[in-house]
C-alpha cells in the first residue's frame, strides 16, 4: 500500500526544489519510512543540517529543524544532544558539506560516539554552487573547477567514519532505495554514532560534466557498482575493482558520549557535595 | 486483494523517467514531460516506482 508521507511532510512544500532525477528526494522518502518503522516521535526528533542541495532536506519534513551554517550540521547536533539526551537526533547533509569544509566536526562526532543517525548524501560534488570539485570526487572526473580531470585522491566517507570512531557506518545508493530505510533503522536503533552513507546523483552539475545523458544512466551506475558486503566475500580483487560496498560496514558498542558526560556531572556534582 | 492502482500526481513529476525505466512491467510511458500511467493492469504492486520517484509523484494503491 502507498506510504503516508504527508503525515510527516511541512503542508504546500511540495514539488521539491531538488532537479528532475535528484537522489535526494529518494533519500528523504527513505528517512521517513524508518523514522516511521521506528516510530519516533515528531516532537522529540530533531533533523539538522548544515547548507546545500542535501542540506535543504529539513525544510520539508515536519519535525524539529535546524538549518545551519554550511558544515557545522554536526556541531549544531551535538549541542541539542548534549541539552537534550532523550531526544532522536538526525543530521542529513552532503559531501561537500560534511566531508569537505565540514570534516573536522564529522570526524569529531564520529570520535565522541555521540548517539545520533547521520545521513550522508554523496553525489561527489558541490552541487547547489555549481558543480565544483568535493573531497569525495573521484579521481579523474570532470567538474566546473576540475575540467581536466580531477588530480585528488578521495575520502571514502565510510571508512572515514570508521577510522575516526563512529559504531555504526553503513552505505547504500539511491537506487537501492529499500535499503536505504532499512539501513537508516538499523543507524536508529544502534546507540552511538550511526552513519549512513548514500550514494547519490546529481544529474545537474555531476552528470553534465561527466557525459551522463540522462538520469537513467545515473541510476545505473548506482545500481551496477553496488555489491553487498555478503557476495564481496566471494569475489576476487579483479571482480571488485570500480565496485563499492554496500549494507552494514561496522558495528560496534562503546560507551556513548552523553552517557560518559551525565557520569562527568556526576562526579562534579559530588565533588562539590550539593 | 483488489488489483493495484497505480498514479502518477503529475503536478510534481519532473519527468525524470525512473518510473518508466525501472518498472519491470511497463506500466508508464513518458507522455511529453511527465509520466503516465499506459498499462495500470500489468502492475504487480512491486512499489519500486513509489520508493524510487524522487518527487513523491507516483502512489500505488
Ligand atoms: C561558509 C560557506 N562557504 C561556502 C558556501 C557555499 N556553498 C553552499 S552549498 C556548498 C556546497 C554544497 O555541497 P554538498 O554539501 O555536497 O551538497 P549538494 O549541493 O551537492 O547536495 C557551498 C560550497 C556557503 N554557503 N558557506
Ligand atoms: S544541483 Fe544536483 S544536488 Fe542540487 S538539486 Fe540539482 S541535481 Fe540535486
Ligand atoms: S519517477 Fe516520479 S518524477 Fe520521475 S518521471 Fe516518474 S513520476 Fe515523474
Ligand atoms: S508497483 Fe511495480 S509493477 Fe506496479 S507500476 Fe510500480 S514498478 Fe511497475
Ligand atoms: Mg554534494
Amino acid at each position: 500500500m502507498a506510504f503516508d508521507y504527508e503525515q510527516y511532510l511541512r503542508p504546500g512544500k511540495l514539488p521539491h526544489i531538488w532537479c528532475p532525477g535528484c537522489g535526494h528526494g529518494i533519500v528523504m522518502k527513505g528517512l521517513l519510512r524508518a523514522i516511521d518503522r521506528c516510530g519516533l516521535q515528531k516532537n522529540n526528533t530533531a533533523i539538522v543540517s548544515g547548507t546545500g542541495c542535501a542540506s535543504r532536506l529539513p525544510g520539508y519534513v515536519d519535525f524539529n529543524t535546524l538549518h545551519t551554517a554550511h558544515g557545522r550540521a554536526a556541531a549544531f547536533a551535538t549541542g541539542i544532544k548534549m541539552a537534550k539526551p532523550e531526544m532522536d537526533v538526525l543530521v542529513v547533509g552532503g559531501d561537500g558539506d560534511g566531508i569537505a569544509i565540514g570534516g573536522n566536526h564529522f570526524i569529531h562526532a564520529c570520535r565522541r560516539n555521540i548517539d545520533m543517525t547521520y545521513v550522508l548524501m554523496n553525489n561527489y560534488i558541490y552541487g547547489m554552487t555549481g558543480g565544483q570539485f568535493s573531497p569525495c570526487t573521484p579521481t579523474g572526473d570532470r567538474t566546473s573547477t576540475t575540467p581536466y580531470g580531477n588530480p585528488d585522491p578521495i575520502f571514502d566517507v565510510a571508512k572515514l567514519a570508521i577510522g575516526a570512531g563512529a559504531t555504526f557506518v553503513a552505505r547504500t545508493t539511491a537506487f537501492h532505495a529499500t535499503q536505504i530505510d532499512k539501513l537508516i533503522t538499523a543507524g536508529l536503533r544502534h546507540k552511538g554514532m550511526a552513519v549512513i552513507e548514500v550514494l547519490d546523483d546529481c544529474p545537474t552539475a555531476f552528470g553534465r560534466h561527466n557525459k551522463f545523458r540522462s538520469v537513467v544512466e545515473m541510476m545505473k551506475r548506482l545500481k551496477d557498482i553496488a555489491v553487498p558486503t555478503q557476495a564481496a566475500s566471494q569475489m576476487s580483487p579483479d571482480q571488485l575493482r570500480g565496485k563499492i560496498l554496500t549494507g552494514i560496514l561496522h558495528q560496534e558498542e562503546k560507551p556513548e558520549y552523553c552517557e560518559q558526560y551525565q557520569q562527568v556531572i556526576a562526579r562534579a556534582q559530588a565533588a562539590a557535595k550539593f | 486483494m483488489n488489483n493495484p492502482k497505480v498514479e502518477v500526481i503529475e503536478d510534481y513529476c519532473k519527468g525524470c523517467s525512473i518510473c518508466v525505466e525501472f518498472c519491470p512491467t511497463d506500466v508508464f510511458e513518458m507522455v511529453g514531460f511527465v509520466a503516465r500511467v499506459v498499462r495500470p493492469e500489468a502492475c504487480t504492486r512491486c512499489m519500486l516506482c513509489e520508493l524510487r520517484c524522487p518527487d513523491f509523484a507516483v502512489k500505488v494503491y
